[in-house]
């Protein structure tokens, strides 16, 4: 039989899917719309947010706000590593006592969390640092000197934290199949160190985005300090706005700073996971992918019908030998 | 039997308890340097973990194992034996190389860093000395061109020939193989087993819980044959495998073919 060998292949175009297109173009509109009204709704006082975007205390506030963020998730994710090896390690009193102190931090409100740790001076006035059961005394002073706002707060934030990110800690860990424990161990590393160079580089790829989500609650949550002064972003905005009834542009200036901060951690988690990431098989990024869909789409095009082209020749001449 | 009369490996007497289930039960086995010995039996018969306590990832609950004399695992003070501590435990296994069913590769590592990382990490070797090595182990397990690959990108048997090299990056004075080709699509299994053939050509000491009886029949000196956690029958291949002389044997042939 003789192949029907044309010299324009048939090409089957792509599926169109006009429910997503229309659905797609109604969402839009009605963003669209919710821009304009925003824009020109002048109760929105678009010209007091300009000023006050850049007021030396929103900054000021803004810096609070990331030096806590940061400096408290360091101390909640190594608490929470402690808390998650602890836990894992089969020794019943570890055990329990990991167990018994996630139940606490994550069973107790943390606006009392931090009030607690603002007022700690008003249970134990004085700070005292020495040997116990001795009266071997290094150093002691009045508690509210030591223990300011700024570190009441943090202790406030990573200890409660320690305890969310222990069991997103513990979970990375369990992910890690045993036998590349057993491995390592063959190749002559101690626990610890199989811990470090092959386990926890593994939990990070599961640890990273529960984590990333962590960091963002935590930069939202610092403006709980304001009760115990703490002068983060939100905290300084309210100051602003209770002398000048700005309420809502001063609202929208922290909303500003909190989405930039938040963009820039969600671009920062991308980089880190694809960093983790190495080694591991997975589907490609999907915006990039439709990015490039188009080009790729007509490369893909010209290829086939090349290919087929050349099948088709090829056949010819298979017929023509025949 | 090696020099001084002290046997290369040696196991005496080892018993293993999961629990109540009595999984090793009075193990003997002396191995010399060089010999390659393949372990053989039912799935359930002990050898993995036979195999596993040689280097102690499995603890034995009686019984003592030593390679040049040295108890593996454990020091003896009295009539008992205590648990190393982690630092000695993890140098005594530097000199006993494991090879794993799962390949057990590092994921977040390229096949170089693989097998350079424990020579680096744990004995120290300078990283342009522990790459030459590994390059050159590579090349003996016909990896040489994937150096820089992520193993995931890797077929089965080329993920197992890159974990023989890293094993073998180590140095270790024996290699112990933990059913090597089990994972293995059946066309991949011959690439690796001609691999384990050269290097019981190059004279490494091997032990090789198995299923090829192919393998066993052409490569090793000795057999052994467990059954329900005791050592049926053992002694020189050819006659194990040409002659059985017990009945568990027998009827662990028997059911092969």
């Amino acid at each position: 039989m003789k192949a029907q060998a044309s010299t324009k292949p048939t090409i089957v175009a792509p599926q169109i899917f006009w429910g997503r297109r229309i659905a797609a173009a109604i969402l839009l509109v009605i963003m669209g719309f919710a821009f304009k009204s925003m824009a020109t709704n002048p109760r929105f006082e678009w010209d007091a947010v300009a000023r006050y975007l850049f007021h030396p205390e929103i900054l000021s506030g803004v810096v609070v706000t990331i030096e806590l963020t940061a400096l408290a998730m360091i101390i909640g994710v190594i608490g929470a590593v402690i808390l998650a090896l602890m836990r894992l390690s089969g020794n019943p009193v570890l055990v329990v006592m990991s167990t018994a102190y996630i139940w606490f931090f994550r069973g107790t409100p943390q606006l009392v969390q931090i009030i607690f740790w603002g007022f700690l001076g008003a249970l134990y006035p004085d700070f005292v640092l020495g040997i116990p059961g001795t009266d071997v005394i290094f150093f002691t002073a009045p508690t509210s000197s030591v223990i300011g706002a700024f570190t009441a707060a943090l202790l406030a934030l990573g200890l409660n934290e320690a305890a969310y990110a222990s069991e997103v800690v513990r979970a990375g860990i369990l992910s890690v199949n045993f036998g590349q424990i057993e491995a390592a161990h063959s190749l002559g590393l101690t626990p610890s160190r199989a811990m470090r160079k092959i386990v926890l580089p593994q939990a990070m790829r599961v640890v990273i985005p529960p984590l990333g989500n962590a960091v963002i609650g935590m930069l939202k949550t610092t403006s709980l300090v304001s009760v115990i002064a703490g002068h983060d972003l939100l905290t300084n905005a309210q100051s602003i706005y209770n002398n000048t009834y700005e309420i809502i542009p001063l609202l929208l200036v922290a909303s500003f700073w909190y989405l930039v901060m938040t963009t820039v951690l969600s671009v920062f988690q991308a980089w880190l996971e694809r960093k983790f990431n190495k080694g591991v098989r997975r589907p490609p990024n999907l915006i990039i992918a439709m990015l490039k869909d188009r080009s790729l789409r007509e490369q893909q095009s010209l290829a086939m019908q090349r290919s087929i082209a050349e099948s088709n020749a090829a056949s010819e001449v298979a017929d023509v030998g025949r | 039997m090696s020099a001084g009369n002290v046997p290369f490996l040696a196991i005496e007497g080892v018993h293993k308890f999961f629990g109540a289930d009595h999984i090793l039960r009075g193990i003997d086995l002396q191995v010399d340097k060089g010999e390659v010995i393949c372990i053989l039996g039912r799935s359930g018969s002990g050898k993995s973990t036979l195999l596993r306590t040689i280097n102690a990832l499995e603890p034995v609950s009686a019984g003592r194992i030593a390679l040049n004399g040295e108890l593996i695992g454990y020091h003896e003070k009295g009539d008992r034996l205590y648990p190393l501590g982690a630092v000695a435990l993890a140098r005594q296994r530097t000199k006993i190389g494991m090879v794993f069913q799962g390949f057990n590769l590092f994921p977040h590592m390229t096949v170089l860093e693989n097998i350079t990382m424990a020579p680096k990490m744990v004995l120290s070797v300078p990283a342009r000395e522990a790459e030459e090595q590994a390059r050159h182990f590579l090349e003996k397990v016909g990896m040489s061109d994937k150096a820089s690959v992520y193993p995931t990108s890797l077929s089965g048997g080329q993920q197992q020939r890159v974990a023989i090299a890293r094993s073998l990056a180590m140095k270790p004075e024996l290699i112990l193989f933990d059913e090597p080709t089990s994972a293995l699509d059946p066309e991949l299994v011959g690439e690796v087993l001609s691999v384990m053939q050269q290097l019981a050509a190059d004279g490494m000491t091997m032990l090789v819980v198995t299923h090829e009886l192919r393998f066993a029949r052409d490569v090793s000196d000795v057999t052994v044959l467990m059954h329900n956690g005791r050592i049926e029958e053992m002694g020189p291949t050819k006659d194990v495998m040409s002659a059985p002389k017990t009945k568990a044997a027998q009827g662990f042939f028997a059911s092969l073919n």
